[in-house]
């Protein structure tokens, strides 16, 4: 098991030192951020010392090895819009991202293997065909129109729930949350649902998959032969036998939406890091750019990571295999 | 001895969109005490789903629509699911085919054998561990006690199915269903569990079923034979007799496409044509477009015949004088 860790942290390693390379290569070989920057009317002096500031002027090779070493004491540099650390206006916008994602995605799995489950256990009763209904929609409607319907009925019709913001914040471990507040739940519930409704239909045609192959196979044959209870076969057996893929997406999910719930925070004015990207690309703000996106690199890193140790957990085979 | 399982006319049919499958037709055999039935047949004969009714577990959109199966006296057909649970794997138990299809790969073979036990019995822990590692060395499991903590992929394929023969025999039931539990094993393996089965059948007076579309060993552990074809017995006797002297032309068909009784260099024979589908059979017999002896009087099923201890569904039973002219010129 400990050699298992030990590769999969190598591999990781790997990965984050490519996509260190690619990334900043590719942002940085895209536009010139002096001319926003600086105003158009500057004096060429001004022009040169603030290319000087920013190492502009140097070789790409260099401005990579000064970016990594700083990289690797934690510094990501400045932005060049907000003056501030790069890493501190991440950090002050990725809670708001995170409760969201967590909650909708969470909800969205927990909630999607249940129905998933039931409509694969029984496919042929009427409350399966009204899931399997349901997971259609949220599979072909597109996520920004859900947005917009939710905001029209709940906000603008029946005024039940607010269509924007973090609403009353509360903070616990030095961060600002919205979700520990009935008011910031309010907020939340609508841009979470939006959020969460397409997960909830990949959830649900997922779990259904598996369980109609599963309870299909001998194991669940030999089982009910051997006379164990249902409840037994559909906790012990199914849920077990159907979690290898059900973990896959979840892990790719959760962080495919920490790092792109853009449209969701753009349609809810949800202040994440999502809308920070997209304004950071508007005014190529190069190093919040480089930032998010090694940040993301090894959100996924991790998460895969994570995600490899948990098949490790339920899966014996794999266990022996990375012995 | 007396009988411990009593099926009477079994009929399992399945409602599919091309119509009705009756994939078991009036199936009736009984089964004493310790006794081992061999039930053959080629594939798509029913004889899985026979023994999937048995324990009432044939998947939708099958079921059971008439018929009787009696275990220990009671009447299972037409019990509520709850009831038939709680008679599975305490009075009749199933193993199958494939033990790496059968075990769950993720739980270890104590958590396995554990929910078995306590599917029927509440107990101590401790006394069903005991227990469960005595089955384990029952079956042959050298150092249960260590190999309780396993996982299935820890075991080679014989162990595994002796694992799963292990969970069947858990609460010693009065009858095993055996879906071709060799099949899938090499022939030295195979050769030891049915030697093994058949001492436990016989220490225990546990009966079995033993399905197999292979004649020679079913043959070597069965002292009774129940041939089907398309869901239909056709032939059932002592096994010594059905193979010396089969009175159903399939039988003998069967008999001789055994690759031992072809003389070495030279094809095997076989049975021509293939298994009919439950969709289009023909109107009597069903083996009638494959049969030799066919006459225009197969166009209707034959009744059952019986004399001494077996019986056959022919109009012109092979190794009899009498109705049929063919017997007498063989």
């Amino acid at each position: 098991m400990l050699g298992f860790v030990i590769q999969r942290l190598l591999q990781a390693a790997v990965v984050m030192a490519v996509m260190s390379a690619v990334v900043f290569v590719g942002v940085y070989a895209i536009g010139n951020p002096i001319e926003i920057i600086i105003p158009p009317e500057a004096t060429q002096e001004i022009r040169e010392a603030t290319i000087k500031r920013f190492g502009l002027d140097l070789p790409l090779w260099e401005q990579y090895f000064i970016f990594v070493t700083n990289l690797l004491q934690g510094d990501f540099g400045r932005s060049f819009i907000y003056n501030v650390p790069v890493l501190e206006l991440i950090a002050g916008r990725l809670p708001a991202t995170l409760e969201l994602v967590l909650i909708s995605v969470v909800t969205a799995t927990l909630l999607g293997v249940g129905l998933g489950v039931y409509a694969g256990y029984r496919p042929e009763s009427w409350i399966a065909r009204g899931i399997m209904a349901v997971s259609v929609l949220g599979f072909s409607v597109p996520s920004f129109w859900v947005g917009l319907i939710l905001i029209l009925i709940f906000a603008v019709n029946l005024g039940w729930l607010p269509a924007g913001g973090r609403g009353e914040v509360v903070s616990f471990l030095g961060v600002e949350w919205s979700f520990l507040t009935p008011d910031g739940l309010s907020h939340i519930f609508l841009p979470a649902l939006n959020l969460a409704f397409f997960k909830l239909a990949m959830m649900i045609r997922l779990a259904r998959a598996g369980t109609r192959e599963i309870m299909l196979t001998d194991t669940i044959k030999f089982a009910r032969a051997a006379g164990i209870p249902e409840r037994q076969i559909l906790t012990q057996h199914l849920l077990k036998l159907i979690s290898i893929p059900i973990i896959t997406v979840f892990g790719l999910e959760l962080g495919s939406t920490l790092a792109f719930a853009v449209v969701t925070e753009t349609i809810f004015s949800w202040p994440g890091v999502g809308k920070l990207i997209i304004d950071s690309i508007t005014v190529l703000d190069r190093p919040v750019m480089v930032a998010y996106l090694i940040l993301t690199a090894l959100l996924f890193v991790l998460i895969n990571l994570t995600v490899d140790l948990v098949f490790a957990l339920i899966d014996p085979r794999i266990r022996a295999r990375g012995a | 001895m007396t009988a411990v399982l009593e099926v009477r006319d079994l009929r399992t049919e399945f409602n599919t969109r091309a119509g009705v499958i009756r994939a078991v037709d009036d199936v009736s055999f009984t089964l004493k005490r310790g006794e081992i039935l061999g039930l053959v047949g080629e594939s798509g004969s029913g004889k899985s789903v026979t023994g999937f009714s048995l324990l009432g577990l044939v998947d939708p959109p099958g079921r059971i629509t008439g018929g009787s199966i009696r275990l220990n006296g009671t009447e299972l057909v037409g019990l509520p699911q709850s009831e038939l649970r709680a008679r599975r794997g305490k009075e009749i138990a199933m193993i199958f085919q494939d033990p790496i299809a059968t075990l769950n790969p993720l739980l270890t073979i104590r958590k396995q054998m554990m929910m078995a036990l306590e599917a029927h019995q509440h107990m101590t822990t401790k006394a069903a561990e005991t227990r469960c590692i005595e089955v384990l060395q029952r079956v042959g499991i050298p150092d249960p006690a260590a190999r309780i903590k396993a996982y299935p992929h820890e075991f080679s394929g014989g162990m595994r199915q002796r694992v799963a023969i292990a969970i069947a025999l858990l609460h010693d039931p009065a009858v095993i269903v055996a879906d071709e539990p060799t099949t899938a094993l090499d022939v030295s393996i195979q050769a030891q569990i049915l030697h093994e089965m058949r001492s436990l059948a016989a220490e225990t007076g546990t009966a079995m079923i033993w399905i197999s579309h292979d004649l020679a060993t079913v043959s070597s552990l069965a002292k009774r034979l129940l041939v089907m074809y398309a869901g239909k017995v056709v032939e059932e006797g002592a096994t010594g007799t059905v193979l010396r002297d089969p009175r159903h032309p399939y039988t003998r068909g069967l008999i001789t496409s055994l690759p031992a009784i072809a003389k070495p260099g030279e094809d095997l024979l076989q049975i021509p044509g293939t298994t009919p589908s439950f969709l289009s059979l023909p109107p009597g017999c069903p083996f009638a477009p494959r049969c030799e002896s066919a006459e225009a009087s197969c166009d209707k099923m034959p009744e059952t015949a019986q004399s001494d201890e077996r019986m056959w569904r022919c109009h012109y039973p092979l190794g009899l004088s009498g109705p049929d002219p063919r017997g007498a010129q063989q």
